[in-house]
């Protein structure tokens, strides 16, 4: 069923004499001597490509959307030649039982050598029954899917998160993918969506390395995760010197200042908008002039309004952020302290300073 | 009479000192807990006000971005007052180690004492004004005891944890502040957003700690029985009556 890189090369069209020509000049570029040619050309004869099962829970396919979006490298490159997409409700022209056999068929042929890519998450309430799909809870067809794949890739935000469907009160108790399977390896694309360069980018490196990308201690790729919007923002130098957005719309908006005072959370976001960009590098959000909502964090809904520099903090119960919390604390205490040293001037006016204190106690 | 109108000219009254009570005192405070506590003092009100003005900047710069530096210089002062409050806590714990016992107070509390809680109780009266006189004390007194290590010590704990933590965001993986803080305390805290607010938080408990701090040091100086505010300076205990 599922072909070799060099059936999908004659496929299209390239002949045999440049396939050999290919591998002798990877050889050549990789520094190997000539017995590595065979080698690489016999690697990429028998070699299947990776079987990927894409799977969608509670989610809005934004995701895809942004996936089929892909410059660099094509999606179609990677839908088409680089790996074998056996399973994606969105996209695929199989339907009804044909489309659910495949799910079985795959999962008893590449045992263990499959990706389960996952878009949206699982709904535990209510036994799974927010999320149905072909009769049963999207829950149990994750579980089952799950069971013998050699790899999980949570796209966006939901699977990674839970995102919008997660946030309080999150009355279908949508969960994280993480949190409904725990013996595989997980690798999280969080974002509303994910660039689509990041998801492309991720497919591609297990594809041709055959292993997870290096993952940091939440399971998102360090190559794409691992610093924050803040970090490489076009418009750090204004946050350095001081000179922000004071109000939409002011001179310092039309000047392209930095967007810290109307709430940019991009300096606790970690994602690559900053470096890859979107719509082919085109621009992203602080570039065309709105803060970052740190759509990659966990959470990202529950923190107050994407323009308070000073986000809620929901544990007292009321929207309040951190500093009013501790001015109301701090004038209440202030407020006690000048009432009790009242009082205690007070006491000392009304009993003579010596009188009220022990006698022959030194 | 002339060594009256003396003493009112110049000040001397070899007299007067004769006959005044003596006033006992102790040796209580080392030189380094002293230094400690204002280097310490210094480094909360820098990192309080730098700290405030990060969370809320200050009113924008006008001209070239590359002619100021102004978050950047208000960022430095928050990080190197950090540093300071977190190396001071270090040699702090040390000289407890090898200070006298006053020093100590500092980071234990004899919780399964009853005589201890005895004397937080007695204190409360004291506060409230149901009892007429406090004890005297020659470290701290057992509510300020109770006062230093529940709410300073451990806010600031938590202050140097959670400010590394976030410095070490800037400072990327593989600086120390990164792998010994932020890996592990921005997850734990869910996000860096709220690693942030509860950062900001931290601030305002000590905030209010300082103002309970001064006043009731302001308050025992007048109203106790022994010195307060200048035993911080010349590391001795007086002892009114």
């Amino acid at each position: 069923m599922t072909e070799t890189f060099y059936e999908v090369l004659r496929r299209q069209g390239i002949t045999r004499r440049s396939f050999l020509k290919f591998c002798s000049l990877t050889a050549t570029s990789l520094g190997l001597g000539s017995t590595a040619v065979p080698r690489i050309a016999h690697a990429l004869e028998t070699r299947p490509r990776t079987p990927v099962l894409w799977l969608h829970g509670l989610e809005c396919t934004c995701c895809s959307e942004s996936f089929i979006r892909s410059a660099h490298p094509l999606t179609k490159d990677v839908v088409l030649s680089m790996l074998s997409l056996d399973y994606d409700d969105t996209l695929m022209a199989a339907a009804g039982h044909q489309a659910e056999a495949i799910l079985e068929e795959v999962r008893a042929k590449y045992k263990g050598n499959y990706i389960v890519a996952v878009e949206g998450n699982p709904p535990l309430n209510e036994d799974g029954m927010f999320c149905i799909q072909s009769g049963r809870p999207f829950v149990e067809k994750l579980r089952e899917t799950a069971a013998d794949c050699k790899a999980i890739i949570s796209w966006g935000s939901c699977a990674s998160w839970g995102c919008v469907q997660a946030a309080r009160p999150n009355p279908t108790r949508a969960t994280p993918v993480h949190k409904v399977i725990h013996d595989k390896p997980i690798i999280k694309v969080p974002g509303c969506p994910p660039i689509a360069e990041v998801m492309t980018g991720v497919v591609t490196y297990m594809l041709t390395f055959d292993r997870i990308p290096e993952l940091d201690r939440q399971g998102r790729p360090k190559m794409f995760y691992g610093q924050r919007i803040h970090d490489k923002c076009y418009r750090r130098p204004h946050f350095d010197a001081g000179q922000f957005v004071e109000q939409w719309d002011d001179e310092n908006a039309r000047r392209g200042y930095c967007l810290y005072k109307v709430g940019c959370k991009g300096p606790t976001t970690y994602n690559a908008c900053s470096t890859v960009r979107w719509n082919e590098g085109v621009s992203f959000p602080i570039q065309s002039g709105h803060g970052c909502i740190g759509c990659s964090e966990d959470g990202f809904w529950d923190k107050g309004a994407f323009y308070d520099r000073l986000t809620d903090i929901q544990q007292f119960g009321v929207e309040k952020n951190a500093d009013e919390v501790g001015l109301a604390a701090a004038g209440a205490v202030g407020a006690a302290v000048a009432a009790h040293a009242a009082a205690s001037a007070l006491s000392r006016l009304r009993s003579r300073p010596g009188t009220d204190q022990p006698k022959g106690e030194d | 009479m002339t060594d009256h109108s003396m003493a009112n000219a110049t000040g001397v009254d070899d007299d007067a000192v004769a006959h005044a009570p003596s006033i006992k005192s102790i040796y209580v405070y080392e030189a380094p807990v002293r230094v400690w506590h204002w280097v310490n003092a210094l480094a909360i009100t820098v990192l309080c006000l730098t700290g405030y003005f990060i969370g809320s900047p200050l009113p924008s710069v006008p001209g070239e971005a590359s002619d100021s530096f102004l978050m950047g210089y208000i960022r430095f002062a928050h990080f190197s007052a950090g540093y300071v409050l977190a190396i001071g806590l270090v040699g702090r714990a040390y000289w407890a180690l090898v200070g006298n016992h006053h020093a100590r107070e500092l980071f234990t509390l004899p919780l399964l004492s009853l005589a201890y809680w005895r004397e937080v109780w007695a204190m409360l009266r004291w506060y409230s004004f149901t009892r007429p006189y406090p004890n005297r004390y020659v470290g701290h007194n057992p509510l300020a005891r109770f006062a230093m290590v529940v709410v300073f010590l451990l806010t600031a704990l938590f202050m140097v944890a959670s400010g590394f933590a976030l410095y070490g965001e800037g400072a990327q993986e593989g600086h120390w502040a990164h792998l010994l803080f932020s890996s592990w305390l921005i997850p734990l805290m869910g996000q860096s957003q709220d690693v942030h607010t509860w950062h900001h938080l931290g601030m305002w408990v000590i905030v209010c700690f300082v103002i309970l701090h001064v006043y009731a040091a302001i308050r025992e100086d007048i109203m106790g029985r022994q010195s307060v505010v200048s035993t911080m300076i010349s590391g001795y205990r007086m002892f009114k009556k």
